[in-house]
């Protein structure tokens, strides 16, 4: 079904979502109504409840076709993990229904301009006032930032005891006076979906809408990241899947000198590697699922792994399906370029590439009973 | 009120189709759909349940048990139950045999509205849900771009050359649509989990009080031959000319086919 719904009716879509860098809302109607944004709840919540195989492929297949529309699965799930992982039943009960449906969108406000791949730099502070919390201070390169009904937003509760201590996480809902999406990134690739900056202004939140204790918020984002990570992987290898099929097409119709240049050894090995390197990392990327279901205590080093190798496949495979459309691949009347630009982000957002060998060295010297 | 689809599985038009030495289809080497033309027949039902003048859909199909894929497909869009008439005599099946052979089925299940596509996209002989109404003596609604319910009537919109045509007839009936009914649904994710558990049942010949020498051995047609469209010529190209050559040589092309 995902299959069908992105060849018919997300990939037409794709060439027109990057060109005019505008939400989808269209197709986020029409993953809703595919139940596409429900795959992380409980049925009891109205999601559908995959496994974390399942909800791969479904993210895989949409990538494939469109890597912004892939998103909207992504960062519903981004979003809500951090109530999945510390949320009580009420706030579940509350916000999982409309998240599930597809009603409400959520994004997840953890970056700062100063605050990247160190997380505990944030800046932003949330003060206590009575029941509420006021939240001050602003987020940037926040996916769906500016189209989200909720953000779960990471701030300060305690300046003094830093960002590892002193963090809380919060459910925040973006009609509350004092937020606003002032600003969209201009961005390389996954152009259709917003990237905003997010700036708060004594938002008042209710104390209700604390996820977990007070100062647990670094540990929360932390297992928020060990598992999200897995979509940015299943993205990647359906960005590469799309890249190695429209190369294939290509080259089994282009003629030179007379042959197919499929027909070419030389055209032969890039796909041969495509297909092998994009089959490997869709593999560890599935194994890395299990390993989330399964609860494993080493599922960050499958996690990381998984993402470390699919978003460098991603940008290998499409430059090479660049390279094999030639100079059609460089100009956009092809998909492929588009597939270059969007798989660029995947190295780079929920964790760099850098980030992710950090993680899977400490994992490995933790294995090797020599971590500190 | 219960309607009845009838749906059938083919090979999809894209795959590589090939033939047996009897010359018939490969079935197991060609990937499988529902007769895209009986999507419009799912549709059409399930919006008339969605209204409420349907209580129950079902859906019916006679094939090999791998056909039961694309009843729990169609049980993914919508509807209750299905039933898949499989038996090893049925191999090599024409319209008249499926036409009897469902008519069978139909009789025991007794819908009120018995639906069907307009043509298969396989054999495309559109015989069936004529021969179908012929054999159970009920009326037959056919080509409907909508079909309606009311009362104890069932309704078909049908495209005439001048406009519509609506044609009624009392109920129980057999009924085809066009694929002026309305996009088909996809299966939601929901919807393909739910249909695991809808019910199906599988009933073979002797279920429906038929033998294989009710059947003349099957088919009352036999396949003498089976090739691929014939390739067409190839393309003539006018290049490397001006464009007076050109115009010349089009309008000299189009003349010897009496088309200008």
């Amino acid at each position: 079904m995902v299959r069908e719904l992105a060849t018919e009716r997300i990939a037409p879509r794709a060439a027109a979502i990057d060109s005019a860098a505008e939400f989808p809302w269209d197709l986020k109607e029409l993953l809703a109504k595919q139940d596409l944004l429900g795959t992380c709840f409980e049925e009891r919540h109205g999601g559908t409840a995959l496994d974390g195989v399942g909800q791969a492929i479904v993210v895989e297949e949409l990538a494939r076709a469109d890597a912004t529309t892939s998103l909207i699965v992504i960062v519903q799930k981004l979003g809500a993990l951090p109530i999945l992982i510390a949320g009580n039943p009420e706030q579940q009960d509350r916000y999982f229904p409309r998240l599930a449906s597809g009603e409400w969108l959520i994004a997840f406000g953890l970056t700062e301009a100063g605050a990247g791949s160190d997380v505990a730099a944030i800046r932003m502070r949330a003060t206590r006032d009575g029941d509420d919390y006021l939240l001050s201070g602003s987020k940037r390169f926040i996916t769906h930032g500016s189209v989200a009904k909720l953000v779960t937003v990471f701030a300060l509760t305690d300046p003094a005891a830093g960002g590892r201590k002193g963090m809380s996480a919060f459910i925040v809902e973006t009609d509350t006076p004092g937020f606003s999406a002032p600003r969209l990134e201009h961005k390389l690739g996954i152009r259709g979906s917003p990237t905003a900056e997010l700036v708060f202004d004594e938002v008042r939140v209710p104390a209700a809408n604390r996820l977990g204790e007070e100062g647990g918020g670094f540990p929360i984002a932390m297992a928020t990241l060990d598992r999200s990570r897995l979509s940015i992987a299943a993205q990647a290898v359906g960005i590469a899947q799309g890249a190695l099929d429209a190369a294939l097409a290509y080259a089994a119709e282009r003629r030179q000198f007379g042959e197919r240049i499929a027909d070419f050894q030389g055209i032969q090995f890039m796909l041969a590697d495509m297909a092998s390197q994009t089959e490997a990392a869709r593999q560890l990327t599935y194994a890395a699922a299990a390993a989330v279901d399964a609860g494993a205590s080493d599922l960050a080093y499958w996690t990381s792994s998984a993402k470390l190798i699919a978003g460098d496949t991603a940008m290998r495979v499409t430059t090479d399906a660049v390279q094999v459309l030639g100079g059609y691949g460089y100009v956009s009347e092809y998909p492929v370029e588009r597939m270059m630009r969007d798989a660029k982000i995947t190295q780079l957002y929920e964790g760099t590439q850098q980030i992710q060998r950090l993680i899977i060295a400490r994992q490995l010297l933790r294995r090797a009973g020599v971590g500190r | 009120m219960r309607i009845v689809v009838c749906v059938k599985q083919v090979p999809a038009t894209t795959a590589d189709k090939r033939y047996r030495p009897d010359l018939r289809l490969d079935r197991a080497a060609a990937e499988a759909v529902i007769n895209p033309l009986d999507e419009y027949a799912i549709e059409q039902a399930l919006r008339l349940q969605e209204a409420g003048t349907v209580e129950m859909v079902t859906y019916l199909s006679m094939g090999p048990p791998e056909a039961a894929e694309s009843l729990r497909r169609a049980l993914a869009m919508g509807g209750d139950d299905a039933v898949l008439v499989s038996d090893p005599a049925l191999g090599g099946a024409d319209e008249w045999v499926t036409a009897r052979v469902l008519a069978a089925a139909l009789d025991r299940l007794a819908p009120e509205v018995s639906l069907m596509g307009m043509a298969s996209d396989d054999a495309r002989g559109s015989l069936v849900p004529g021969a179908v109404a012929a054999i159970r003596g009920v009326p037959y609604l056919s080509y409907g771009s909508e079909l309606t319910l009311a009362g104890d009537q069932a309704r078909v919109r049908r495209l005439s050359p001048s406009g519509f045509d609506i044609v009624a007839a009392p109920l129980p009936v057999v009924a085809s649509v066009t694929d002026q009914v309305g996009e088909p649904r996809y299966a939601s994710l929901r919807g393909i989990m739910a249909a695991k558990r809808k019910p199906m049942e599988t009933w073979a010949l002797a279920d429906l009080s038929l033998s294989a020498a009710d059947l003349r051995g099957g088919a009352l047609t036999t396949v003498i031959e089976v090739r691929p469209p014939e390739a067409k010529p190839p393309t003539e190209r006018i290049a490397d000319v001006g464009p007076d050559e050109a115009a010349v040589r089009i309008a000299d092309w189009l003349a010897a086919r009496k088309l200008i």
